[in-house]
Formats: C-alpha cells, structure tokens, sequence
C-alpha cells in the first residue's frame, strides 16, 4: 500500500531498530529452524513474510532484501528495478519518470536512510547483481543461513 | 603536398606518435586500459569533444557514415544510441561495428532496459572483438518513453551493475558466471549521470558508485544550469573523485522556446531554467540565439575544474556541431582525427 510504503520510510529509524532485533532473534532460533527444516519451513515463512513486508513496504519478493541498506524504501518499486541508486530520469517534484503519481523510491531512500544510523554509508555499498532464482524465497530464512554460515 | 616519407601535416596539437589506420589496431599506452584514441585524448589532457549519433530507422550502412561524416574534424568520438528514449532503431553494436571498419571511434552505448546479462556480456566480447574501445553502461529509458511500449522491459542488470559486469570481463577475463575468457575487451568504461535530477543533494554519492563501480568517464546529461553544475562539480571534487574519473558535461542547443518547453516537459531528467527559455521566446531568431546560448556554455563549462569536455548532443540538428564547437573554439585549433584527414600519413603506414 502506497501511503502506508511512505510511513515506514518516515519511521525508517523506528523500523530498522525493529529488524535487527527480530534477526537477532531469528539468528538465534537456527538450531530450531534446523530441527523442522528449511525446505519445509520456506513455504509457511514466506508466506508471513510476504504479507508483513508486503504491508508495510510493498515488497516484492525479490528474496534478497536490502531494506536497511536503503533507507527502508523498498527499491523492487522501481519500474527499472533500480537497487543502487536513482536512474537520471527522475522529475523535478521527485516522483518517478514512468509513473508519475509515484514518489522515486530512491528520492523515499535518501531520506529514509538518514533517519537510519549508518544509513548514508549502507546507501553507497555497490549492491551485486540479483539473483533471479531467489524470486519469491523468503529473504529471512536465507538471512540467517547466511549469518550462521550455511550459504555464502 | 609533402615529401614522401616527411612528417604528415596534421592540426596544430599533434599529441600522437600515430593515429589509427581502419583494420589495424593501436597500441595500448602504458597506463591505459584500451586502444583507443579517445582515452588518448582525455589522458593526454585534452579537452575532449563527444557527440552522439542517433542510429537510422534502416538497414542501409550508408545512412550511418552520413550522419557520423557531419562530425567530421570536430569530435573525438561518437556515440551510439541504443534504443534513446525507448524507440526502435538500428542496434548501437551495429552502428558501431560499421564506423570502426572506417577509423571512427565510437562509443558503444549499453541500456539494461532490452537485454538480460547473458546478452550484454556476449554484446561487449562482441563490440569489442570489432574494435570497439568505449563502452558507455546505462540503465535505460522505461520502454512507456518509447514507441513499443508493450514491450518487456528487462532490467536485468542496472547500470552500477553492468559497469561492474564489464569491468570483471575485462580486468578479471571472466564472465560473470565465473567461466574465464581468453582474450578479455580492452575498453575504457563509462557511466551517466545527471546533476540536475532529483535527489540533487545525492548525484555527487551516485557517480562516486559508479566509479568504485569501474566508472573511467562521465558523460552527464543536457546541462542548462551552470550554477546547479558548479556545485555538483564541488561535491564531486570533495568526495576526491576529481583525479579518477573523466568527467564531459552534456549540452546541446535548443531550436525554440516551444522546443525547450516541450523537452523539459516531456524528455524525463532535462531540467531547463525558465530564464533559458524566456531568452529564445525574446529572440529574433530563436534558433541563433539557441546555438548563441550553446557557445556560451561551452566556454563557461570548460573552465569549471574537473571537466574535461563537452558531450554535444544536437537531436536532428547535428549540423550545427562543427559551428557550436568551431565557435567555442574548445579545440584549440586541434583536428580530431577522421576518415582521410592525412592521407599522405595512413599511405606512408599502409606502406611500412
């Protein structure tokens, strides 16, 4: 939901804080997660996660979030699909080049990501190219694996 | 006409020891990543001059050496569009292929918008494979700009990423994938940017991406605000990007206050001050006084520390190049190599 996408970047903050809470929680539940399986657990999980983040961030599932690298502006909102930074067509009113009644993702994560410690830097890192098989999957399950060493 | 075996006469600023003769390649200069003059020019200190050709809605190669002969002795290189504005034309790789048979140097613009990674890397082995030097990474225009807007955009790849791709073919000689490659492009890599769109207070932090990216050149967008430049210039000199990128500034003249209004309408990310606009409304003769305003950029632009040349851009009135850039006087009296500038010097070399 459109306005709903813009109040999460203005609690960028609040929001952020809140993520990385929740990983540290689900870092920890691991062992939990391995017990049930994360083959099984894929479905259900991103199921949940594509109903929360949908909500509040209109994500797309692209299974490899970078929201706090980007001011919690969901950059999959972008027609261009853009993930490290604005393209150069963006309107004087900084809403979108191909829809216009959209504010540019990318003008909503500039200012999201300087209510965000550390923001400013995490918008600079140079995000890799995507990975199309990751469409769909859930990006916290893959979170966690990644953060216990399980896949690269 | 000179003896033979004597020195060809070439333009005032003679600055190479050779100037390329069609099929056979120059040497990669220390320092350098590619071949090619226009990374000469620009390493060389030069103040380097670029404009764009806007590929034909035909097959005919003619119609491509009959819009890059306009630049004849004005530009050091051209590029070509692929697909601007989301319309259907000759393929940039195709335009290219045709004007390096010739000695031309072109810049070989790629959009993310039409061709996934696998396509994009099989373009730059490609382009370069036919002596392509200059590779110009873009994300593309949404395909709603353009004529076919029922088509799939793409964007596999945005332009951060496929500098990165080009950049891991020609320094690390393999594809994405990992797979190696045996002989790796040798190409100077470019990027984009505009100053003049928002979020204006970031531009600066995006070309810095795109230069730890594998950014070698800017070519920025139409630039109508010298004053919105100098402070984009400023930040991109405190951010010390100043000694690692080349940066050309794009200008172009406008024929009429209605055209300037309708570009700043309808072309995304061309931001026009109305006080250009109100001087081409007063005007007797709009179209001079566009070309007037051209000049005066230039000559402003150039002083401006950290830019090291003009991106021209004359949208069907590409014949106003020569006059824009003879009357700037940005060359110094120095002729860009072209197709039969020195004769007597391409025989004396076809000879040894």
């Amino acid at each position: 939901m459109y306005a709903l996408r813009q109040w999460s970047v203005r609690h960028a903050r609040g929001m952020n804080a809140f993520y990385q809470g929740f990983e540290t929680l689900l870092v920890r539940l691991h062992p939990l997660f391995k017990r049930i399986g994360y083959q099984r657990l894929e479905r259900p999980v991103a199921a949940v996660e594509r109903g929360v983040k949908g909500l509040l961030f209109d994500c797309r599932m692209c299974g490899q979030c970078i929201l706090s690298s980007t001011g919690m502006s969901c950059p999959m909102n972008c027609p261009k699909n853009l993930r490290n930074g604005p393209c150069g067509g963006v309107r004087a009113n900084g809403h979108c080049e191909v829809r216009p009644e959209m504010r540019c993702v990318w003008v909503a994560a500039v200012a999201g990501s300087e209510r965000i410690p550390g923001g400013r830097a995490a918008l600079r890192e140079v995000q890799v190219a995507m990975d199309r098989r990751l469409q769909g999957k859930s990006s916290w399950l893959r979170v966690v694996r990644q953060r216990v060493g399980e896949v690269p | 006409m000179a003896a033979r075996g004597a020195p060809a006469r070439r333009g005032s600023a003679v600055i190479f020891e050779d100037e390329p003769v069609p099929g056979y390649p120059l040497p990669i200069l220390p320092g350098h990543t590619s071949p090619g003059r226009f990374e000469r020019v620009l390493r060389a200190g030069q103040f380097a001059v670029t404009s764009e050709l806007a590929p034909p809605d035909s097959a005919d190669p003619e119609d491509v050496y009959r819009r890059a002969r306009i630049f004849d002795g004005h530009v050091d290189a051209i590029n070509a569009t692929d697909g601007s504005g989301a319309n259907c034309h000759m393929s940039s790789l195709a335009v290219c292929a045709l004007l390096t048979r010739v000695g031309y140097a072109p810049v070989m613009q790629i959009s993310c918008r039409d061709r996934n990674r696998i396509a994009i890397q099989g373009d730059i082995l490609g382009g370069a494979a036919m002596g392509v030097c200059n590779l110009l990474c873009l994300t593309g225009d949404g395909v709603q700009a353009g004529d076919h807007p029922q088509a799939l955009p793409v964007f596999d790849l945005d332009s951060l990423t496929l500098l990165e791709t080009a950049r891991t073919l020609r320094d690390e000689h393999r594809f994405l994938s990992g797979r190696k490659i045996t002989y790796a492009p040798r190409v100077l890599l470019g990027a984009a940017e505009n100053p003049f769109a928002q979020p204006v207070a970031w531009r600066a932090e995006r070309l810095a991406k795109k230069v730890a990216a594998g950014a070698q050149f800017v070519q920025t967008q139409f630039c109508y605000d010298v004053p919105l430049l100098r402070s984009f210039m400023q930040r991109v000199e405190d951010l010390g990007l100043l000694e690692r990128v080349f940066i050309l500034v794009g200008v172009g003249p406008l024929r009429s206050a209605k055209a300037a209004e309708w570009i700043r309408t309808h072309v995304p990310g061309v931001h026009i001050p109305d006080e250009v606009v109100k001087r081409l409304a007063g005007a007797a003769d709009p179209a001079l006084e566009g070309r007037r305003q051209c000049i005066d950029l230039v000559q402003e632009i150039r002083t401006i520390r950290g830019v090291h040349g003009v991106h021209l851009m004359a949208y069907r009135q590409e014949e106003t190049v020569a006059e824009i850039i003879e009357r700037s006087g940005v060359l110094n009296g120095r002729v860009p190599w072209y197709p039969g500038r020195d004769p007597q010097a391409n025989a004396n070399r076809m000879a040894s």
